[in-house]
């Protein structure tokens, strides 16, 4: 598992981030994944995927569409109950406790992995309210000015609305209001964040400045973040899992498959698999 | 086309005389259709407002003040006025079953066949006609449950128009929940909200100017409804004086369209302007309904921030 010295072998236009290989400790496994499979009804969505999440890591899932790189995410907050046909098998353990053991609260679980959306959708209230939101129904009572302050300032959005806390939180610009959402998910203090192609929808500008603050809050928090766009993985993460969708023959129908997962620097220079060095060189996907 | 430059003549470019005639005739055929539907609810509006105009003029304040009586110049709809009102307040306190409802088959029922039927239900209840829901009422609300009502009362006629009402405003509330966009419930359950929190705090109040809409609607239909009070026994006007508001929850009773129609059957030429003044008065009260609720939409969406 040792970083390959920058190499030429595979021409990228994607820089990776300068980082010291971090060596995966079993220890700080956050996720472990064991023979997952998604179900959207009869629909085979993702098929036995198996990976680790390790502690305080940002690790990156990339691949075309359909691949069911969202799927898996949202098996990480069992955000996926929340579709009445979809059916999950398998094992996920989040720090060693099945996440779909019957006895599991997903509530409890939302509370301590948050989730940041592909469109920001801050709620219709002000911007104090949208922050104070979690913290709320989490039961905080009372003053909860300095956790929206904190909040704000770890999400890189205090100076811009501290006088205007009070204004709705849909007068913002976009990148401004995915920056809120951030700040909403930090807000309950969670363990992991889970980011659903969080800057699909900002331009190049807002996008980088949600990069430097995944960066920021990374000694934090374990981030796992679905992005269509390589550069940013190659970017912000230190382990990558590339998926792809792959045909079933007896059905005909396709589904996502976890082809492999490494050091981001493996993943973008040195891949393991053809397919994903045909992804990451641009001549597929 | 490298190489070869592409040539645009003006005459390409320009405007055509009639190229879209067909949109023209459309265009033209939709605005008739818009000045026609004004022009309609302006005559029949200018037309009773000319009827009434007597007693408008003379003596409004009288009219809306004086119970019925046998002599013109005397007669009155403080008691259509007040029927009216009380049938208004008890549709309104029965909104929240309604609301109620609606969340429940939008945010809570499964899927299922039971679902779909009690859905197709409602909508085919909507449309049930209003003298039908008199018979019910009849049944219902002024014979088994007399120990509730005190049989043909405006108790009773309230509820019979409050289940006449319902459907619309089960739908109404139904489509504004539905309405409701998805990333908010996500970003709410995301935060570790339960499907209560999500209800109450995102939910319900996204879907509020909406539900405020329909149950807007349901009043206005409620109030203007005259043959469900015909069938339970709503009098013309009756002649037990001016009683107190509680009293008048007991025995006779009459509403507003009672009063329309008692008045528009009376032959004598003296009688002629009472109709239409009644009518006036139902209209306004239509009105100031309507524009309460468009004030509350309006401060509400401000909350909202849209």
């Amino acid at each position: 598992m040792q970083m390959t010295e920058p190499t030429t072998r595979i021409e990228t236009n994607a820089t990776v981030r300068e980082r010291d290989p971090v060596a995966p400790d079993p220890s700080s496994e956050v996720f472990a994944v064991r023979d997952l499979n998604v179900y959207y009804g009869d629909l085979r969505a993702v098929a036995d995927v198996n990976l680790d999440v390790y502690e305080r890591q940002i690790t990156a899932f990339i691949g075309p569409s359909g691949c069911g790189k969202s799927t898996v995410l949202r098996c990480f907050n069992r955000m996926n109950d929340l579709i009445d046909i979809a059916r999950v098998d398998g094992s996920v353990r989040y720090r060693g406790i099945d996440l779909y053991d019957a006895a599991v609260d997903p509530v409890a679980v939302r509370r301590r992995i948050g989730m940041v959306f592909q469109k920001p959708n801050p709620f219709p209230k002000s911007i104090y309210d949208n922050v104070a939101y979690g913290p709320r129904v989490a039961g905080q009572k009372g003053n909860l000015d300095e956790v929206v302050e904190q909040s704000l300032r770890n999400a890189g959005l205090w100076d811009e609305v501290k006088d205007r806390l009070d204004d709705s939180a849909l007068g913002m610009s976009g990148g401004q209001q995915q920056r809120l959402c951030i700040a909403r998910a930090i807000a309950v203090n969670p363990d992991v964040l889970l980011m659903d192609e969080p800057c699909s929808a900002l331009d190049p500008i807002a996008t980088g400045r949600i990069e430097e603050l995944m960066k920021e809050i990374q000694n934090d928090y374990t981030i796992v973040i679905v992005t269509h766009n390589m550069q940013q993985a190659a970017r912000v993460s230190d382990r990558t899992a590339f998926f792809t969708a792959e045909l079933d023959e007896s059905t005909g129908q396709r589904r996502g498959r976890l082809v492999e997962l490494d050091d981001t620097g493996t993943i973008f220079s040195n891949p393991s698999d053809e397919r994903t060095e045909a992804y990451v060189t641009g001549r597929f996907g | 086309m490298a190489g070869t430059s592409t040539t645009v003549d003006l005459g390409d470019l320009r405007a055509r005389r009639g190229a879209d005639v067909r949109g023209q005739i459309f265009l033209v055929l939709l605005v008739a259709s818009v000045i026609l539907a004004f022009a309609m609810v302006g005559a029949v509006f200018y037309d009773v407002t000319l009827d009434a105009w007597d007693i408008i003029s003379q003596r409004f304040w009288d009219f809306l003040r004086m119970p019925s009586s046998s002599d013109p110049t005397k007669a009155g709809v403080a008691q259509g006025i007040r029927g009216s009102l009380l049938i208004a307040l008890i549709v309104v306190a029965t909104f929240p079953i309604g609301i109620a409802g609606a969340i429940y088959l939008e945010e809570y029922a499964d899927d299922t066949w039971s679902t779909r039927l009690i859905q197709v239900t409602v909508r085919n209840l909507a449309g049930v006609p209003s003298i039908v829901y008199g018979l019910l009422g009849l049944a219902v609300f002024v014979q088994s449950l007399r120990g509730l009502t005190g049989g043909s009362s405006v108790i009773a006629a309230g509820l019979t128009l409050a289940v006449l009402v319902l459907p619309v405003v089960v739908i109404t509330s139904a489509e504004a929940v539905r309405a409701v966009p998805p990333s908010l419930r996500e970003g709410a359950y995301g935060l570790g909200a339960t499907q209560w929190e999500v209800i109450r705090t995102q939910v319900v109040p996204a879907a509020l100017p909406g539900i405020l809409t329909g149950t807007v609607l349901a009043v206005a239909r409620a109030l203007g409804e005259a043959a469900p009070l015909l069938v339970i026994g709503a009098a013309g006007f009756y002649t037990t004086g001016n009683l107190d508001f509680l009293e008048q929850t007991q025995g006779a009773f009459t509403a507003l369209p009672m009063n329309i129609a008692n008045f528009a059957r009376l032959p004598a030429e003296t009688w002629r302007g009472h109709a239409a003044a009644a009518s006036v008065v139902l209209l306004v009260l239509v009105f100031i309904v309507n524009l309460v609720a468009i004030i509350a939409r309006a401060r509400i969406s401000k909350k909202l921030g849209r």
